[in-house]
């Protein structure tokens, strides 16, 4: 299995931005991909990747190993940035390569978008990797609960969510263990055309279902033992609460907007 | 009127018209603070039985009463207030995310209040020993630790009986013996009835009363003691004497007359020790 | 064939904040013929280990030998497949594995993957059928219909329809009611002979271990804690107590007779019943 990729991958700690409530988190975000695109100087660019680099350093996961998690994506990254450079025309010609001609607009650009890029999948993956899913779930819970008022199936759909949660990592561990059972039988996953390798997918498709569609039957049933109703009249063990930490991080996440401001151009 | 707290009377459960039966004609009753285990071999009816008594299945003919209600479509709510089931697979009744949330399941979806949730969760995982595994994911605890979870998300809501409905047959030696201890140590802290149902002889040695259930019917209603001495006809139905029973059948074969079934290692030696001095 | 163990250590997700080491420094070797039973709590590195043995794992530092076939960190075997061919693994809760249409097909599946022809695929699947005690009557019927002992069957036919030279069965019996492990067991004990197999049975039965096994290896932490004879290693009581396993009740139970009546009766494989003949003698002789 490919571990290569964190994006989605929770790691424990117990560092401020892990403790954060999970609504701080989501909306310092969801404005800070906004205000990405405000930036348009050398220092504004400075100021919000002094941010990024600033709150990756203070979740005490390891900066290596969160660049490296980024593998893939660097592959996007440097492809957006060749083809700024081949595509924009703009500004004085620096340069030529085998006689193609590189213009200072598209080196500046290139350079610009990608670190937007870089920046914006490096803060969303800081959410993953510091927030559990649950949380996430029960934050998107409460940021949609003004939506009941519409019938909307807020507490189904977060219970859906959390189930999920629950049974992705007893599923994959259900996915590597029939696929080694096959493999064992004589399946290649890996190898031979492409017409084999989506036939091989069946023997690992069709016991997985099975298997689904039993835990889902046994999980119904337990739950019903356990005296569940559907919503109404449920309380709730889980609850979140806006603390000091969560007001500072609003504080200097503020600073740093202004900040932006003031070095835009 | 009895003092039973479960009984079943004439009870026969198939799943479809042309399906064979399932359970025929079974008559038993239970008392509160009781322990009763239910044998038989893989098939014999005998998780059928937990399912009917908190309503996640009705008979065709007959009728459960438990705590003094009829088991039917209106009164399941109640009933599984006083009705607490573990189940088989330690994975499949996992709700939670945490240790924390699971047990804090069935309280939610009775309304307990948060305050007082978090209570009943603490003495909860106390009871069962897991209080230092609250906040974790169920992915890293073993089977054994999962059962234990699972019983204390039904301590919480404090039923008059758990039912363990085979909660041993997936764990390995330890996680088993983990469960049978934390059931033991419940019988003497709690006032409560408990039905445990098993293939494995082993387990019913502490039980009060034993069930031996076959091809859906009850086949024997007695003590440990007595089960144990019936190797010839329990082999006949599947099942499988432990250790010390077969040694004390071949014993008794070789002329050696114990004073009592013995149901342990311990009671064996001591019986030993007797015929040995006797003579 | 031949297997051995040399100095194995494996890591995984090495490089990681997940990393974990399964099983290290672990070498032994396993006699061609002999059913050799690996005994531990879960966790201790048991089924990392025979995962090595049809390189579904390759070790992260050592040598794996399995006949002619050897596994190591630096080089990738060519012929894996082959390797596949003759390791058949019986893993835990087998069922899981079932998907064709009918139990025919589930059962050709293996051979046919590693091109066996029709002919002979066809002969294996009413020889397997057999060796698992089903009627051969079922092969076309879907295994979703049947009892979860008899998916167990079927499934187990699907890994000896590739007529493996050497069988690991990894907790085989889990889950069964009393009489199904006894036949099962009863039943790989029986083709292990026919067939002169190397098998290698993962277990958390002691009682298993000391009755099939002719050499028993038993692992604690990721690594080998003892190996030997079962009728040695299950007398070492204090040894296996400290990495908590008991040893088996036959063996428990003799120990009791020693302390408490005095008699020692030496454990060399013997039946229930030939112990009890063995222990009322004493006992009438004692008496005389």
């Amino acid at each position: 299995m490919n571990h290569a990729l964190i994006i989605g991958q929770y790691v424990p700690s117990n560092s401020v931005i892990h403790r954060l409530d999970p609504r701080t988190k989501i909306a310092i975000i969801f404005f800070f991909v906004i205000f990405v695109f405000f930036a348009n100087t050398l220092t504004s660019y400075a100021v919000l990747t002094l941010f990024a680099v600033g709150t990756a350093v203070a979740t005490k996961i390891k900066l290596p190993y969160i660049l490296k998690g980024l593998t893939p994506v660097w592959f996007l990254i440097v492809f957006t940035f060749v083809l700024h450079l081949v595509v924009t025309k703009e500004g004085e010609v620096l340069f030529r390569i085998l006689s193609y001609p590189i213009y200072s607009g598209a080196v500046e650009q290139g350079i610009a978008i990608s670190l937007r890029f870089f920046l914006l999948i490096l803060v969303t993956s800081l959410l993953t990797l510091t927030t559990t899913p649950i949380e996430i779930t029960d934050a998107i819970e409460t940021l949609l609960n003004p939506l009941k008022k519409i019938k909307f199936p807020v507490h189904e759909l977060a219970l859906m969510m959390s189930i999920s949660l629950r049974f992705i990592p007893t599923l994959m561990q259900e996915t590597e263990k029939i696929s080694k059972a096959q493999a064992s039988r004589g399946v290649d996953f890996r190898t031979g055309p492409m017409k084999d390798r989506i036939q091989a997918i069946v023997p690992l498709l069709v016991p997985l279902f099975v298997s689904a569609f039993k835990r889902a039957e046994e999980l119904a049933m337990a739950m019903e033992a356990r005296g569940y109703q559907g919503g109404e009249g449920r309380t709730k063990l889980r609850e979140l609460r806006i603390e000091k930490i969560d007001i500072l991080a609003f504080i200097t996440f503020g600073i740093v907007l202004i900040g932006l401001f003031l070095t835009r151009a | 009127m009895t003092n039973s707290f479960i009984e079943f009377r004439n009870v026969s459960f198939r799943y479809g018209k042309d399906q064979p039966w399932v359970l025929k004609n079974v008559s038993f009753t239970i008392d509160s603070n009781e322990w009763v285990a239910v044998i038989g071999h893989n098939g014999s009816g005998k998780s059928t039985i937990a399912k009917l008594i908190n309503g996640l299945l009705f008979p065709q003919e007959g009728e459960i009463i438990v705590d003094g209600l009829t088991v039917n479509e209106h009164t399941i709510w109640d009933v599984r207030k006083s009705v607490g089931m573990v189940f088989q697979n330690p994975d499949n009744q996992f709700v939670g995310t945490t240790v924390r949330d699971d047990v804090a399941f069935g309280l939610e979806n009775r309304g307990v209040p948060r305050e007082d949730m978090l209570k009943r969760i603490d003495v909860s995982l106390g009871q069962v020993g897991m209080s230092d595994y609250l906040l974790h994911e169920p992915h890293r605890l073993s089977g054994g630790q999962k059962q234990r979870v699972a019983i204390a998300g039904v301590l919480a809501i404090s039923p008059k009986v758990i039912i363990l409905d085979e909660a041993t047959a997936m764990l390995d030696p330890k996680g088993r013996l983990e469960i049978m201890q934390t059931v033991s140590h419940l019988r003497q802290a709690e006032q409560l009835a408990l039905i445990t149902i098993t293939h494995d002889l082993n387990e019913i040695t502490r039980a009060s009363r034993v069930i031996v259930m076959n091809k859906g019917e009850v086949w024997l209603e007695s003590n440990p003691r007595d089960v144990f001495s019936r190797k010839e006809d329990l082999l006949q139905i599947g099942l499988d004497t432990p250790f010390v029973a077969t040694f004390a059948d071949e014993l008794s074969r070789q002329g050696i007359k114990l004073g009592k079934q013995p149901l342990n290692h311990e009671e064996l030696m001591d019986e030993l020790w007797t015929y040995h001095s006797k003579m | 064939m031949d297997i051995s163990f040399k100095n194995v250590t494996y890591t995984y997700q090495p490089n990681t904040p997940f990393e974990h080491r399964a099983i290290h420094d672990l070498s032994f070797t396993i006699k061609s013929g002999s059913f050799v039973a690996i005994v531990g709590h879960t966790g201790s590195g048991k089924s990392t280990l025979i995962q090595h043995l049809n390189g579904l794992l390759r070790p992260t530092e050592g040598q794996v030998k399995i006949g002619d076939y050897t596994l190591s960190a630096d080089k990738k075997v060519k012929d894996i497949k082959e390797l596949r061919s003759k390791v058949g693994v019986v893993f835990q809760y087998p069922e899981h594995q079932l998907f064709e249409e009918t139990i025919a097909k589930d059962i050709a599946f293996g051979p046919e993957n590693f091109g066996v022809g029709e002919e002979e695929v066809k002969k294996r699947v009413h020889e397997t059928i057999h060796a698992v005690q089903l009627s051969e009557q079922l092969l076309d019927r879907s295994p979703f219909d049947l009892s979860g002992g008899q998916m167990r069957r079927v499934a187990i036919a699907g890994v000896l329809a590739m007529e493996p030279q050497v069988l690991v069965l990894d907790e085989p019996t889990a889950g069964l009611d009393p009489r199904g492990q006894q036949d099962i067991m009863n039943m790989f004990y029986q083709l292990h002979h026919q067939k002169g197999l190397t098998t290698i049975l993962v277990t958390h039965s002691m009682e298993d271990a000391l009755k099939y096994a002719d050499h028993v290896i038993i692992m604690d932490h990721g690594t080998k804690y003892m190996e030997g004879k079962p009728t040695e290693v299950f007398q070492r009581k204090r040894e296996l107590e400290k990495v908590q396993l008991d040893v088996p009740e036959i063996v428990q139970f003799l120990f009791g007779v020693e302390k408490q009546l005095g008699i020692s009766i030496a454990y060399r494989g013997q039946t229930i019943a030939e112990l009890a003949t063995e222990l009322v003698e004493e006992l009438r002789s004692r008496n005389l």
